[in-house]
């Protein structure tokens, strides 16, 4: 379902990826980890359509579809979903009204007709049980003062709503605690089936318990250095990337 | 009757007419608002039109505005059709009691409706300064700074007339009074509407003052309203400016207030030519509350100008002042607000903000926030931002699948929503609410109260 092959990219003429070759099907979870600066972060963005990088080789192709080609909103439409890190606060835009409009756009992009306020209501409430979010938290501004916690469940909340078929998620476990993670991975396993896949990136293993991987690669330098199941990741938390960095020092 | 002149001082042009017109409009009003007319005069042709170089217009110059030939409708002979023919205010259906302006003139058509409690007079200032001459001479032109600014003085000298309102002791009055001011004309033409507001002690009211223009000619509103609150009442102005793009439109409110009063003004200027809004508020007395907001949202050469002036005068009162901009293509704003906290004025607070989002490199804003304190117990701010749309707020709504286009209106709704809830009546801040995102999805156009709607746009203006 998503294919990039030798996909190299930049900001301010510093090239953080330097030719990354993955391959997702559907029904598998990839964890990607790696050493801060290794362009784990940068890979994600770039996927769901950030236009502060520059692709400049390689390709990406999401159900056949060139991804790179597609403005972001596009590439949501068509399945895809990024987790933010860092989810950003929207004053004044209510989470009911960002919701239903996203959906909504989506379903007009597959050519669906749109919820009706009370169909979109059910939803909604169904897919906040789902994933354990507070009820209220839907009824704020998008992201406005919630905490780090609340954000990420935010987040997958999301997730449940616009029924991605590839989720990235993006560091989705830094800074929750052990309750919150754990919400979290529940809401993602809960979310997973045999016609979707999701990609985990990560610094630790800890998430990993939670939501396992069939296939841990390892980014350093803007490069998939190492691909194994998910054993590598337990081998990562004992020994750190040392052993990573001096294998493979350019 | 019309105005014509190259070589004269502009202001001559000006004080001419006023001679020439003097019997005119004297004819409609009581002696005591013919009475003030020639200091005011005098004033204005002291100071004159305000140029940049007088300080509070500095970032809009009047002259060339005035400068224009316009006609005059001093005989109230211009508008003669019924209004039916002409408007239909289906947009604001709004659970109000509803009174039209036509070119400045109370609308002699219009109907009032009977359940209005005792005592309260709602109509003509023109009607009502002949037949209530004692509340004139007690009220009318004491709030008006004819001294501090020479259009308001220009005001004072062609007053004629516009809408009286006068709220008795302990009445409250639920309903919003909406107050719907239509320029229409086969000629330029320019108006001088002047309004008087009484509230008296312990009432209530609510004013919803709608402009639109309804013909496609050159128009100038010069209008002053001055609003009297006294003890324990409650007073609000929304002031809705939609007027196409060959509009003038100086619009300067003066409240007094006494104590424990609470005042709103909120300028909601959607579309204009060219807007200058002056917002003065005297707190005369102790434990008064004001709030003054505005809102202006504006495209293509549009330019508005907001200027306040709130006078804290006595202590223990409260202010609290907050103007957001929009500015879109090649619109240009200023605003500049003052506070005043007087020597006596100890346990003030008082609080100013302007913010303003800025959609293009063309785009222009000028703003000043000032704060003059002359007591030592106060609490006071004031601030202005100016910014761009936030491009990590974009992406993450782009990346939900909400297109380009859509995630700006909606980051622009969200910009401006601060200011449209400050509305105190919720049923008409519902109504402002889907106003401001028909604005902002530009659609504002298929507004009936907008004359060039459904027309195509021709040389030099289009309607939003």
């Amino acid at each position: 379902m998503l294919e990039i092959k030798d996909l190299h990219a930049k900001i301010d003429d510093k090239e953080i990826l330097r030719g990354i070759n993955l391959t997702v099907k559907p029904g598998e979870v990839h964890a990607i980890m790696g050493p801060n600066g290794s362009g784990k972060s940068t890979l994600s963005s770039v996927l769901a359509g950030s236009e502060a990088f520059e692709v400049s080789e390689g390709s990406a192709s999401f159900y056949g579809k060139n991804l790179l080609d597609m403005p972001a909103e596009d590439r949501a439409r068509e399945g895809l979903f990024y987790s933010f890190q860092y989810p950003v606060e929207i004053p004044g835009v209510s989470m009911v009204n960002f919701m239903r409009t996203a959906v909504n756009e989506q379903r007009k992009y597959n050519n669906e007709k749109p919820y009706s306020a009370s169909e979109f209501l059910k939803l909604m409430r169904e897919k906040k049980k789902l994933v354990e979010i507070d009820s209220n938290l839907t009824n704020r501004s998008v992201n406005e003062g919630f905490s780090g916690g609340e954000k990420k469940k935010n987040e997958i909340f999301q997730m449940a709503m616009l029924q991605p078929k590839v989720s990235i998620l993006d560091e989705t476990d830094s800074g929750l605690d052990i309750d919150a993670l754990r919400i979290v991975a529940n809401g993602v396993n809960k979310l997973k089936n045999e016609n979707n896949a999701t990609i985990v990136i990560t610094h630790y293993q800890r998430l990993l318990d939670y939501i396992v991987p069939d296939y841990v690669h390892v980014l350093y330098k803007g490069r998939i250095v190492m691909s194994a199941g998910k054993e590598l990741a337990y081998e990562l938390e004992e020994k750190g990337y040392d052993w990573i960095k001096k294998q493979f020092e350019d | 009757m019309s105005i014509t002149g190259t070589e004269i001082k502009l202001e001559q042009k000006y004080t001419s007419l006023f001679n020439d017109s003097k019997t005119s409009l004297d004819k409609v009003v009581s002696e005591n608002v013919s009475s003030q007319r020639d200091k005011a005069i005098q004033l204005f042709e002291e100071k004159g039109i305000p140029n940049k170089k007088v300080e509070h217009y500095k970032y809009t110059n009047m002259v060339p505005l005035f400068e224009e030939s316009y006609n005059v409708d001093f005989e109230h002979e211009v508008f003669k059709k019924n209004l039916s023919e002409v408007f239909n205010c289906n947009v604001h259906d709004l659970e109000a009691t509803t009174i039209y302006l036509i070119n400045g003139w109370y609308y002699r058509k219009n109907q009032l409706p009977e359940t209005l409690p005792e005592g309260v007079l709602i109509g003509s200032f023109a009607e009502f300064s002949k037949s209530h001459p004692e509340l004139f001479e007690k009220h009318y032109n004491q709030y008006a700074k004819n001294d501090e600014d020479s259009l308001v003085a220009l005001n004072t000298a062609f007053a004629q007339d516009g809408f009286f309102i006068y709220i008795p002791k302990g009445v409250v009055i639920e309903k919003p009074i909406q107050i719907v001011n239509i320029m229409h004309s086969e000629q330029d033409l320019m108006a001088f509407p002047r309004n008087l507001v009484v509230i008296e002690e312990n009432a209530q009211a609510k004013i919803l003052l709608c402009e639109h223009t309804l013909s496609e000619n050159k128009f100038l509103l010069n209008g002053v309203t001055e609003a009297y609150v006294d003890k324990n009442a409650v007073f609000d102005i929304y002031n809705i400016q939609n007027q196409h793009n060959l509009t003038t439109n100086v619009s300067s409110v003066f409240v007094k207030q006494k104590q424990h009063s609470s005042a709103l003004t909120h300028n909601l200027t959607l579309h204009t030519g060219v807007t200058r809004n002056n917002i003065y508020i005297d707190m005369d007395d102790e434990h008064c509350e004001s709030h003054v907001y505005g809102l202006f949202i504006s495209d293509k050469n549009q330019h508005v100008d907001n200027f306040s002036f709130i006078d804290h005068a006595k202590p223990n009162c409260y202010s609290e002042e907050l103007f957001k901009g929009v500015l879109d293509d090649a619109a240009t704003a200023a605003f500049a607000g003052k506070i005043m906290v007087r020597p006596d004025a100890q346990k003030t607070n008082a609080f100013q903000r302007n913010d303003n989002l800025l959609l293009t490199e063309n785009a222009k804003i000028n703003t000043k926030p000032m704060l003059e304190i002359y007591a030592d117990d106060v609490k006071c701010s004031h601030g202005a931002t100016v910014g761009q749309l936030d491009e990590k707020a974009m992406f993450y709504l782009r990346s939900r699948g909400i297109s380009k286009e859509e995630s700006r209106i909606l980051l622009m709704y969200a910009f401006a929503y601060e200011a449209v809830e400050k509305i105190r009546v919720p049923a008409l801040r519902e109504q402002i609410r889907d106003l401001v995102e028909h604005v902002f999805r530009g659609e504002l156009n298929k507004c009936h109260s907008c004359a060039l709607c459904g027309q195509e746009s021709n040389g030099g203006y289009s309607c939003m």
